[in-house]
């Protein structure tokens, strides 16, 4: 990422002169004027900001939508001075040509250099046509780009996991990014989340613009500093939980007391995200403090683990005021057995230690 | 190359330079455009195709009825959470479950703030680079930039000449280093641009203030709703319950201290709105007055369902802020009642489209819709099927399908509504329009036109600043009177339901008329039908050949430059296109889906 416009340039066998024909075309292009040249030619030998392709394939850009709400850093700030957002189809001036054009560009000068966001994930049925970009599949645009790509980073559940398209019976064959097939071999940072909080999407960036390196991941490919606990595990309704004060109907005295969601459908007890820590809009709120239990839309699947209402699980004698202890343990032990991936005895027993420091 | 004349009134000469556009780029999702150029640069034939499918009703089916609201709202993430109204709405009509007051304000305010957020962030991020060059704005004099300011918005606090050079310099640095991220490769040499160097500056500065403020006018639905995008909703009214004084009110959902943000926020938004948006259409719309092309539709046949039901659960015209009805053929005098139950009225054809029926001369009402897939592509094709060069608009072309309303294309969105409540003679548009009107200097024909489209979006928004107040006063009364209930649950659970019922659930999104079709049978979903803003304005050609409203907008427009499509793009960002909307559509006939040959 240190690498210079210049240098990649020039390591490419492009000449100098040629690298200054470059520059007055671009200050020409833009309809400045010749004194334009040499200030561009300058940025260009001294920094530059990391390309960045931001592809959209099957998706609703929620993604894109929740990026824009980032309180810190904002959003203006990311693109105007961290990153170069050189595509990205939601919010680029070009079109048609002129915008696959960009890809060209960048898949060429900047190998190994640039990072790529997919947000959305490309279908492979009736030869990936159910998602079509200048006329050809969406998953040839995608392959291309990732080929001399530096890093992936799946934007949010549809590109990390497949999501809503991808839900049972996934007529159009939606495929999440790594299991793509023939795809080049990139590190791959997964943001789940429909979509991922803002302010988790511009850490993720300033975290690999700030210590020049990618944030450490867990087995799934996630960063670990954002996915590494349960919701339920720093929810403020948590003691509510372990007092055994529940919300057994919307709208009841226990829902106008903040009690927990868990009887009324809540997924914050098998799902990894930050929205019980870093909360929504600049860390305004989260759907449990709205009154909505958790969906559990950063989990792969979610669409497809039981209706949105419905209990986790039926735990028999879950007294009210039972012991605290004994209703936290039996729910994590559940959990633990539900999330496969994940090394179920010591996700509990972490839960259980970090139960007490918490509360 | 003879002339096609379509019933709707158009005619399609092929005999020009065909030019295409694909991707369409800042909308929602994905789409391609086509056009035949004359001679003199006029645009005489136009095809517009969406280019994404992904079948969410076929997911949907066999699903609880009550989780319908969040698959929906994945339909769109912009218009996020309009689908996901349209949806509970659909099946608390089925079920005939009634809402709290209390919700319905919510609600209303949710939506409204939708509305807002959509078209100012559409203005600004998606739209304004078609109209200002952000490259001139560095020939800018700051000093000019800030007495144009103070001239069009006086109100307006950041209107220094400091502020604006300050802001100048950020971009020169960025344009300077060569690094122009999402302008590169743009028209900025193109004659297109009308826009003198103070106006740019002046345009540039707000797209970066709004993109600052946007996130704000969203805080109102992460209160409500937990987060956004993409907030929660509920079957039977909102999650988020009322506790203003009582024990544990910190906690919960709603308190004082919420709602005094909510408010603050809404105060906020209309200072935004009145003092930005609306003074910046006029200054840009000044200079682009002479360029009144894109009209299309909008002069003859335009459609909007209504919205934002005053009291709660009474869904009739009267009771409805947002206009209803449909006008045809041109007549402003006659507006017409839409049902969306009747089986003549909405009906969606597909010979054009990438779908099958077994009678495609006939359209389908949503209720006895079929949509099985069927992608092939007519003889005339240019290329092959995974690499498109130019698309065959005598066959199938497109994965949206075509809906009519009584075998008319129509328009929906801001404009059709603005334009229906014109007819109306509702004071509270006819007002907006007139104001607007004698401000440009134009007549009430220029309403017809991109630009037109563009300023009622505008007008709609401050409209909606003005309505979230009304029911936030609302919500204060209702909970000052002893009522703080916001869900009604008594038939939330499954047992308690028929055994088969059906219903429609219908808003206006922030694009146009939307509404779902349910079947629930057995406590699950048996069939689930969207028919949304872009289906309608996005359309291909239907059984008798009528042209939709983006490709009837674009006809007869003249382009500087053929191979720089900052016209072709201008019109057709002026309905603000969301692909992934338009093209999910999915019938009853799912099993067939299911089995979709795998190659």
């Amino acid at each position: 990422m240190t690498e210079t416009f210049y240098e990649v340039m020039r390591r490419q066998g492009i000449t100098r002169r040629s690298f200054l024909k470059y520059c007055s075309l671009t200050a020409a292009a833009l309809g400045l004027g010749p004194g334009f040249a040499p200030k561009i030619a300058e940025a260009m030998e001294t920094k530059q900001r990391i390309p960045v392709l931001w592809l959209h394939g099957l998706e609703c850009t929620c993604c894109s939508e929740s990026f824009i709400r980032s309180a810190h850093p904002l959003a203006k700030d990311v693109i105007l001075s961290m990153i170069s957002l050189d595509y990205d189809d939601t919010i680029m001036a070009a079109a048609g040509h002129q915008a696959e054009a960009i890809i060209e560009e960048v898949v060429e000068n900047y190998k190994g250099n640039y990072l790529l966001a997919v947000e959305g994930n490309p279908p492979l049925n009736e030869d990936g046509m159910y998602c079509i970009i200048g006329g050809k599949p969406f998953v040839d645009q995608l392959k291309y780009a990732a080929e001399n790509a530096k890093a992936i980073i799946s934007w949010g559940s549809c590109a990390s996991w497949g999501c809503v398209q991808a839900a049972r019976p996934n007529p159009t064959r939606a495929t999440p990014v790594h299991k793509v097939p023939g795809l080049a071999q990139k590190p791959l940072i997964k943001v789940p989340g429909c979509p991922p909080i803002a302010e988790v999407m511009t850490a993720v960036i300033t975290y690999m613009l700030t210590f020049d390196r990618l944030p450490e991941l867990d087995r799934q490919g996630r960063p670990k500093m954002f996915y590494s606990q349960r919701i339920h595990d720093k929810c403020y309704r948590r003691p509510h939980f372990d007092a055994g004060q529940f919300v057994e109907a919307f709208d009841d005295e226990g829902a106008r007391k903040g009690y927990c969601l868990y009887k009324v459908g809540c997924k914050g007890p098998t799902t990894y995200n930050a929205c019980s820590t870093v909360r929504w809009n600049g860390g305004l709120s989260f759907p449990i403090q709205a009154g909505h239990p958790c969906i559990g839309c950063s989990e792969d699947g979610f669409w497809d683990k039981g209706g949105f209402y419905e209990r986790l699980t039926d735990i028999k004698g879950f007294g009210i005021e039972a012991n605290a202890d004994q209703i936290g343990g039996t729910a994590a032990a559940v959990v633990g057995a539900a999330a496969a991936a994940h090394a179920a005895a010591s996700a509990v027993k972490r839960a259980r230690q970090k139960g007490g420091e918490n509360q | 190359m003879s002339i096609l004349q379509t019933p709707n009134g158009f005619n399609l000469d092929t005999s020009g330079k065909r030019v295409v556009v694909d991707p369409v780029t800042r909308i929602e999702g994905h789409m391609r455009c086509e056009v035949n150029v004359d001679e003199d640069n006029y645009i005489r034939n136009a095809v517009s195709t969406g280019t994404m499918w992904r079948g969410l009703e076929v997911i949907l089916k066999g699903r609880d009825p009550r989780d319908a609201w969040a698959f929906t709202q994945r339909i769109c993430g912009v218009c996020t959470g309009t689908h996901a109204l349209t949806s509970v709405r659909a099946v608390e009509d089925a079920l005939g479950i009634e809402i709290p007051e209390n919700a319905n304000s919510i609600r209303n305010i949710m939506q409204l703030s939708l509305q807002i957020h959509d078209h100012l962030v559409h203005f600004y991020h998606l739209h304004a680079l078609d109209w200002v060059n952000p490259i001139n704005a560095l020939k800018a004099d700051p000093k000019a930039t800030s007495e144009l300011q103070q001239a069009v918005a006086p109100k307006h606090a950041k209107s220094s000449p400091g502020y604006f050079r300050d802001i100048q310099n950020r971009l020169k640095k960025f344009v300077e280093s060569g690094q122009l991220g999402p302008f590169k490769n743009g028209y900025w040499t193109n004659p297109a641009y009308l826009l003198p160097p103070e106006a740019d500056l002046m345009a540039v500065t707000h797209y970066l203030e709004a993109l600052d403020f946007q996130k704000e006018i969203m805080i109102t639905r992460t209160i409500f709703g937990g987060k956004d995008t993409h907030p929660n909703w509920m079957v039977g009214g909102v999650p988020c319950a009322i506790n203003i004084d009582g024990e544990m009110a910190a906690g919960a959902p709603i308190n004082m201290e919420r709602l005094n943000l909510v408010s603050s926020i809404i105060n906020r938004t209309l200072e935004f709105i009145e003092n930005v948006y609306i003074p910046d259409i006029i200054a840009i719309g000044k200079f682009y007055k002479g360029w009144l092309y894109g009209g299309g539709l909008a002069s003859q046949s335009v459609l909007a369902y209504g919205d934002i039901p005053d009291r709660a659960n009474d869904y009739s015209p009267e009771n409805l802020m947002m206009p209803v009805g449909a006008i045809i053929n041109g007549n402003l005098k006659e507006v017409h009642e839409v049902d969306l139950r009747d089986p003549e009225q909405i009906q969606e054809f597909v010979p054009h489209s990438w779908y099958s029926y077994p009678d495609e001369a006939k359209g389908l009402h949503p209720w006895d819709g079929i949509t099985e897939p069927r992608y092939e592509l007519g003889p005339n094709l240019v290329g092959s099927k995974t690499n498109i060069l130019q698309i065959d608009e005598q066959a199938k072309y497109s994965w949206i399908k075509a809906p009519r309303w009584r075998g008319h294309a129509m328009e929906v969105g801001p404009l059709a509504r603005y334009i229906i409540g014109y007819a109306q003679g509702h004071e509270e548009f006819t007002d907006q329009i007139e104001r607007t009107l004698s401000a440009l200097d134009v007549p009430l024909n220029a309403l017809f036109s991109t630009l037109g489209r563009t300023a009622a979006r505008a007008l709609e928004a401050q409209w909606a600043a003005h309505k979230q107040r009304y029911f936030m006063d609302k919500l204060i009364a209702t909970i000052k009177n002893g009522d703080s209930s916001t869900a009604n649950v008594a038939q939330f659970d499954p047992k308690t339901w028929p055994t088969e019922v059906k219903g429609v659930g219908f808003t206006e999104a922030p694009r146009g008329a939307l509404a779902h079709w349910i079947k629930i049978k057995d406590t699950k979903i048996e069939n689930y039908q969207c028919v949304v803003p872009t289906t309608w304005n996005g359309s291909p050609r239907d059984n008798e050949g009528n042209i939709g409203a983006f490709e009837a907008s674009l006809m007869n427009t003249k382009v500087e430059r053929a191979e720089e499509p900052v016209e072709i793009l201008r019109t057709i960002h002026s309905f603000d296109p969301c692909l992934a909307c338009s093209t999910h559509v999915m019938g009853p006939d799912g099993k067939e889906l299911a089995e979709v040959k795998v190659r």
